[in-house]
Parts: C-alpha cells; sequence; structure tokens
C-alpha cells in the first residue's frame, strides 16, 4: 500500500489551493503536459488533474487545484500530514516541446499552474518563451513570481484591468503577433472558450497550437472512453492520445457543450451528482 | 442410483420485478440437499467429456461425486486443484458452451447443472471452510504481473503456490479487473472477489495498486531494475469501441466500460458514494453480448422505465449467456433484434433525444460464419430514450506495446503469444483479452494457468 501524503499545502487565493503530494514513482517519471488521477477517500470520485510541478530527488508532485466540486474542495480542506487514499499518474503523454526555440505559453486562470511546468522546462531548454497569464481580476493572480523567473516576458492580463493589462489573452496574444514575434509554437491551457479562441487567432497564420484538454474520465488509461473529443473529425481520447492537441483541429464547441451540459446536470442534482470530471480552469 | 429427472434442478432466485431494482445478487445458489439431489444426476462417465470442454480442466465428475457424498469441503478443494477462482466461474463461466455443452445427460434432457454445482461448492467453502492459507516457502524467484483481473489472478495464484514471489501492478485503486469494474453486483458479489484476493496475498502475493505499466514503470525497469526474472501482461480489453455515428458524442452517450464503471466500480448506485451517472428513465443499449446484458440490467437497476438491447442481428446470434439473456427478459428488459442504429439525435443542450434505427435482415452467411445483417431501406425510425450505452466491443490498449522493446502485436494491436503464453520477447508473457480480444473470464483464467506453467518452466530451466 502506497501512501500519498501531502508534505506541503498553500493557498494561492480563496479558491485556489497548491498541495504537494509524496508519490515517488509518480516524481521520478512525471513531465510536462502529463496528468495524475486522485482519489480523496473511498467514496469518492477519480479526479483527473494536471501536474503543476515535480521535484524526483524529494519525490513530491505538486498539484494546484482550483476548489469547485466536492473533490477538490475535500482536497483544499486537507493539511500537511493527512494522506490521500489514492495517486496514479504519470498519465498521458508529454508535450512535446522537442525543437522548439520561440514559444508563446498562454495561461487562463488555475491553468497558469499547468502552463507553468510548459514554460520552465522550454526555458531549461534554452528557448524564448513569453507568457501570457490571465485573470479576472488581481485576487485571483497566482504563481506571478514563478512564472516570471521562466518567462522572458511575463504578460499578465486581468478582465477588469485591476491589475497587469486590461483585456483578455487573445488581446495580448494578437498584440505581439502583429508585432512580429515570431513564434514556432503557442501552448494555451484554459478554459475551453480562451482555448478556442487563441486557437482563431493563431489560425491565420497557421503558428502551431497546442492546447491541453482535461475532459471528465475515470481510468485515464484508455478503458472507459468518457474523455472522448473530436479532434480532425475523429475521435480520440484524450487520456491516451493526449491530453494535448493540435487546437487548430479540436472541435471546442462540442467540447463546450458536452461540459457545460454536465455542469447544469451538476447543479441540478449537486447532492450525488458531479460529473465535473476536473477541468483547468 | 442416480437422480433421472430430465431437468436442472432450478436455483433459487429473486423475483424478477423485485430484483431488477435493486443490485443484490439475482440468484441464492443451492441448499445443501438441493446440490446433493443435482449432483446425483451426474452418470459420473469414465470419459469425462465435460473436463475437455473446461478452460482449465476442473475435474468435473469428481468434485460432483464429492457433493453427492455430501463431502463440500473436498468438492471444493477438488475445484480448486485447477480453478483459482472457483466462487466467480461458477457465476460467470459460460457452462453452456463449455463444460455443460459436453454433458452425456444433455444428449437427452438438459445437462447436469455443473455451474451451480460448482458455486455451490465455492459458496460452502467460503462460508464453512478452514482457511489456514499455508505462504508457500520461497524459492527466491520474482516474477511480475500486469493487471489484477482474472488472467492476472490466476497466473499469480499458480505461481505462489510453487513459492515465487508475485508482484501484480493493477491500474485501479483495486484488484479485480473486470470482475469489479465489470461484472455488475448482482451477477458477481464484490466480496466474492475480494475473498479470491485476499487469499493470494495470504500466499504471499502483492498487489500494487495505481500502478500504469507502460507509464509509471516499464517492462525493462521491472526486469532490468527491479529483478523480475519474467512478466506475465494480462492487461485485458483496451479503448472502446464506437459506432462512428452522428450523436455519439451528445451528453448521455456512454460507452459500456464507462457506464459500468462508474456503476460497480464506482458504486455510483449507492449514495453514499460521489460518483455521477445519468439515470436514464429510457435507455438504449447497443450491443448483443454479455456486458451490453449488465449494462441493460444495471441501467433497469438504476430506475429506467424503457430498456432497449438493439442489435443488428437475430437472438441466436446473440453473443451473450443465454441465462443472461433469459434473466434480462425476466426483468422486462426489451429486445429490439434485427435493428441497427444508424444516427442518435439531441435536444437543444446537446443531450441525448432519440436513437434512429434501421431494421435489418439476415442475408447470407458472412466471414464469422453467421448470417449477415441487411439494411431494410426506408425503415428507419426513431425510438425515444434520454441515455445510450455503446456496447460494441473494445480495441487493444496501446500503453504496453507502445512502451516495449520486442513486444509484437498483430494488426489488430492484439499482443502475440504462442500457445505457451510466450510473447516474441524472451520471458514476457501474456494471456486474456490483451491477447484474444475481448472474450471470456474462464479463458483468460486458462491463459493465466498456462502461463504460469511456462513461466516456471522458462525460470526453473534459464
Amino acid at each position: 500500500m502506497q501512501v500519498y501524503k501531502i508534505v506541503n499545502k498553500k493557498l494561492l487565493n480563496d479558491a485556489v489551493v497548491l498541495v504537494e503530494i509524496e508519490a515517488p514513482f509518480i516524481a521520478k517519471k512525471v513531465l510536462p503536459g502529463q496528468f495524475i488521477i486522485f482519489r480523496i477517500d473511498e467514496q469518492g470520485e477519480r479526479v483527473p488533474l494536471t501536474v503543476a510541478d515535480y521535484d524526483r530527488e524529494k519525490g513530491t508532485i505538486t498539484l494546484i487545484v482550483q476548489m469547485v466540486g466536492r473533490s477538490t474542495k475535500m482536497l483544499g480542506a486537507m493539511e500537511a500530514g493527512d494522506a490521500l487514499l489514492d495517486v496514479v499518474g504519470p498519465l498521458g503523454i508529454p508535450t512535446h516541446l522537442e525543437g522548439l526555440k520561440n514559444v508563446c505559453v498562454i495561461g487562463g486562470g488555475v491553468g497558469c499552474a499547468i502552463a507553468y511546468p510548459q514554460a520552465k522546462a522550454l526555458h531549461n531548454m534554452g528557448a524564448h518563451v513569453d507568457m501570457i497569464a490571465g485573470f479576472r481580476s488581481k485576487d485571483i493572480v497566482i504563481i506571478e513570481d514563478e512564472m516570471r523567473a521562466v518567462a522572458d516576458n511575463l504578460y499578465v492580463m486581468t478582465d477588469d484591468g485591476t491589475y497587469g493589462e486590461q483585456g483578455f489573452v487573445t488581446v495580448k496574444l494578437q498584440q505581439l503577433i502583429d508585432e512580429g514575434r515570431d513564434y514556432d509554437a503557442v501552448i494555451a491551457i484554459g478554459p475551453v472558450p480562451m482555448m478556442k479562441f487563441v486557437s482563431e487567432v493563431t489560425r491565420p497564420k497557421a503558428i502551431k497550437t497546442i492546447v491541453s484538454l482535461n475532459p471528465i474520465m475515470i481510468d485515464g488509461t484508455g478503458m472507459c472512453g468518457g474523455c472522448r473529443v473530436n479532434v480532425g473529425g475523429e475521435i480520440k481520447f484524450a487520456c491516451v492520445d493526449g491530453p494535448d492537441f493540435d487546437g487548430h483541429k479540436v472541435n471546442f464547441d462540442e467540447l463546450m457543450k458536452r461540459n457545460s451540459t454536465n455542469k447544469a446536470q451538476e447543479q441540478h442534482d449537486s447532492e450525488h451528482c458531479r460529473l465535473r470530471g476536473a477541468y483547468n480552469a | 442410483m442416480p437422480n433421472m429427472s430430465m431437468t436442472k434442478l432450478p436455483m433459487p432466485e429473486q423475483d424478477p420485478k423485485v430484483r431488477a431494482r435493486n443490485f443484490e445478487e439475482v440468484s441464492y445458489g443451492y441448499t445443501e440437499e438441493m446440490a446433493i439431489e443435482e449432483a446425483q444426476r451426474c452418470l459420473n462417465c469414465k470419459h469425462m467429456p465435460c473436463v475437455n470442454g473446461c478452460p482449465v480442466n476442473v475435474q468435473i465428475p469428481k468434485f460432483i461425486k464429492l457433493i453427492a457424498e455430501g463431502n463440500f469441503a473436498d468438492a471444493c478443494s477438488a475445484i480448486k486443484e485447477t480453478s483459482a477462482l472457483p466462487a466467480v466461474c461458477g457465476r460467470v463461466c459460460p457452462q453452456e458452451t463449455q463444460c455443460e455443452s459436453k454433458c452425456v445427460r444433455g444428449i437427452k434432457g438438459e445437462p447436469v447443472a455443473i455451474g451451480r454445482l460448482e458455486r455451490f461448492a465455492a459458496d460452502w467453502d467460503m462460508k464453512n471452510g478452514k482457511h489456514e492459507i499455508e505462504k508457500p516457502v520461497s524459492n527466491g524467484h520474482k516474477v511480475a504481473i500486469i493487471g489484477a483481473g482474472p488472467a492476472g489472478l490466476t497466473c499469480a495464484g499458480d505461481l505462489a503456490k510453487k513459492g515465487y514471489e508475485v508482484t501484480i501492478f493493477e491500474a485501479f485503486h483495486k484488484a479485480g479487473g473486470v470482475l469489479v469494474y465489470g461484472i455488475p453486483e448482482f451477477r458477481l458479489p464484490k466480496a466474492i472477489v475480494q475473498k479470491e484476493v485476499e487469499g493470494l496475498e495470504k500466499m504471499g502475493v502483492k498487489v500494487m495498486t495505481n500502478m500504469v505499466i507502460g507509464k509509471v514503470l516499464s517492462i525493462d525497469e521491472l526486469v532490468n531494475d527491479m529483478g523480475f526474472e519474467a512478466v506475465f501482461v494480462g492487461s485485458g480489453a483496451g479503448l472502446p469501441v464506437f459506432m462512428g455515428i452522428e450523436g455519439e458524442d451528445l451528453v448521455g452517450v456512454y460507452s459500456a466500460n464507462e457506464f459500468l464503471t462508474r456503476i460497480n466500480l464506482m458504486k455510483a448506485y449507492l449514495d453514499e458514494y460521489d460518483t455521477p451517472i445519468r439515470k436514464g428513465k429510457s435507455v438504449a443499449v447497443v450491443g448483443g453480448g454479455n456486458v451490453a446484458m449488465d449494462a441493460a440490467r444495471s441501467a433497469m437497476r438504476l430506475g429506467a422505465e424503457h430498456v432497449y438491447i438493439i442489435y443488428r442481428r437475430s437472438e441466436a446470434e446473440l453473443p451473450a449467456r443465454a441465462e443472461e439473456v433469459h434473466h434480462a427478459k425476466e426483468e422486462g428488459i426489451e429486445f429490439m433484434l434485427l435493428n441497427n442504429p444508424i444516427k442518435i439525435h439531441g435536444d437543444e443542450n446537446g443531450s441525448v433525444k432519440s436513437i434512429e434505427c434501421i431494421k435489418m435482415e439476415l442475408g447470407e452467411p458472412d466471414a464469422s460464419g453467421r448470417r449477415r445483417p441487411m439494411p431494410i431501406e426506408g425503415s428507419n425510425y426513431e425510438i425515444p430514450v434520454d441515455t445510450v450505452v455503446m456496447s460494441i466491443g473494445t480495441s487493444p490498449n496501446p500503453l504496453i506495446r507502445t512502451t516495449t522493446e520486442g513486444l509484437e502485436a498483430n494488426k489488430r494491436g492484439c499482443l502475440v503469444a504462442d500457445d505457451h503464453m510466450a510473447t516474441t520477447r524472451e520471458g514476457v508473457y501474456a494471456g486474456g483479452d490483451a491477447v484474444t480480444g475481448a472474450a471470456t473470464v474462464i479463458l483468460a483464467m486458462g491463459a493465466g494457468k498456462t502461463a504460469a506453467a511456462s513461466i516456471d518452466e522458462y525460470i526453473q530451466n534459464k
């Protein structure tokens, strides 16, 4: 029996918590873009979450979690020293970062936590990294120092203009592209609409756009088929074919429909129906 | 003097109307008196055709004779000589195409109820038997098993008995494979699987859950870094197949794997569990196998008013066990045979509204030897449903084959293994659905058993 002990816990804002968990087998292997599935207790859901950071020596992985559903709220209520019942991973295919020299990494909300390891890995590879981090408002800005440390340029955007520049991440991206930043790739991680609109911004110049999807899933190993997404007209499974996909090929509207309808169902039956999976934002 | 009744002694069951709304086991099993009475129908044939019909060669006349004599403990021991999971097999084996199909009593009348008797002996033993499992003396050799399903558990049990130090790596949080995530509680109580797994652990088998081999560790690491001398791959079936028709992305469309896993492994039918599930009022299950029957009967138990099995061939071709079809019908499942879905319609919220089918007729036999179903043009019609469960098979999981050098797969993606379950890579054996594609529990157990013997021979001759 492995023990997945929480060794560090920190609230990043009212709704987002960072937990560092002992998981030596996973910490040894995990790469940016991969995810784990955790389960708090015997009655709990299996919740997929992309890994935000890892420490191979200490044998720990770090998750940055938006406390939106029962399981993530319970995780937020746990303290250092408590243990999760199950953590399985690393799952999914790591992001293909090889050969990238000039990249714009975009995070939306808590999606920044998952965009950050990509930026960090690219930075460590010697690539030029511009990072655009979008938040609704100043009070929910997270991991700014960490992002600043790995990005050549960090652009913080807020919807209401209370911090950084006012506007959506797409506004900044369009501006940077218009200025002539010649990106090999754009990596966008955040709410589905954000990833959709980023992909529209990059489409005219055919800039390679990688998005990270986190649909509903159970096993994460290609068994349940719950995480199927329509990519270029084909059924793909986010757990084994992804979670990264070509943003220009993903049918975001279909994905949003599946997600939003599930959320409506969740609200309708909030006690026992939490078809939430875990969204990155 | 044998009991010359032409028919099997019926096994007491929950009333269909009652059981269609609960998840408790359908059948209660024989009492001691009933078991003795049915056991007396066995003619104890010298040539034992039934044994040849069993993939793990259970000594059927021997254990049945012991039941007839009232010696239930020894009857179970006799089964356990060759079968690792008797309480499981007695419940889920397709006896009508295996042991019972060869029974001499079946030539005129019904065969001996071998499955029911096996179940009786195993249940009696679980309840009354002495369970002082002795941990065998270690022979110092380490074997890794990937997947804690029927193939892996059987292989582990056989190797542990011989003194091997066995570690099972399971991807899910619980051991049992399809026995816990696929087959429902009402057909196979999970407490039985749990006891079987505990039995293995008492023999010294280590079970490591949450370990996805191919991701967290590779087969190379198991062999080169962790000292496992041989590996058995029993990773099971893989990605669910969808039909590729319009509307499969609508909310309310599940694969049978997802639907059943939510219910069985994640206990979505119990209020104290957080697992979400759509409790459809009207549910279409597409497919005609055991998995389709399990999904349909589970949907009914979640409270559906109508549950349809939509199958493109006729009743004669239904691949499910006869007993499952019989039970499903008793429970009110509506069989829409010779029907093929062509589109799933959604409402304005992207939720399933109906399934459009076309009627089929049987033409000339196809490659499978079964008559090919042909659509009848213009016969389209819609069935109003709010949930659709696709149960039309799986394609093999790529995780192990794509991360292991020298492990060949066939063009369908199944691992290639010879009659001894040896793969194309030395020291690596495979069996069960990972090799055959979706098949039965007992075939997987047979493969696990063969692999255990091959692994023993391989390590002893090294």
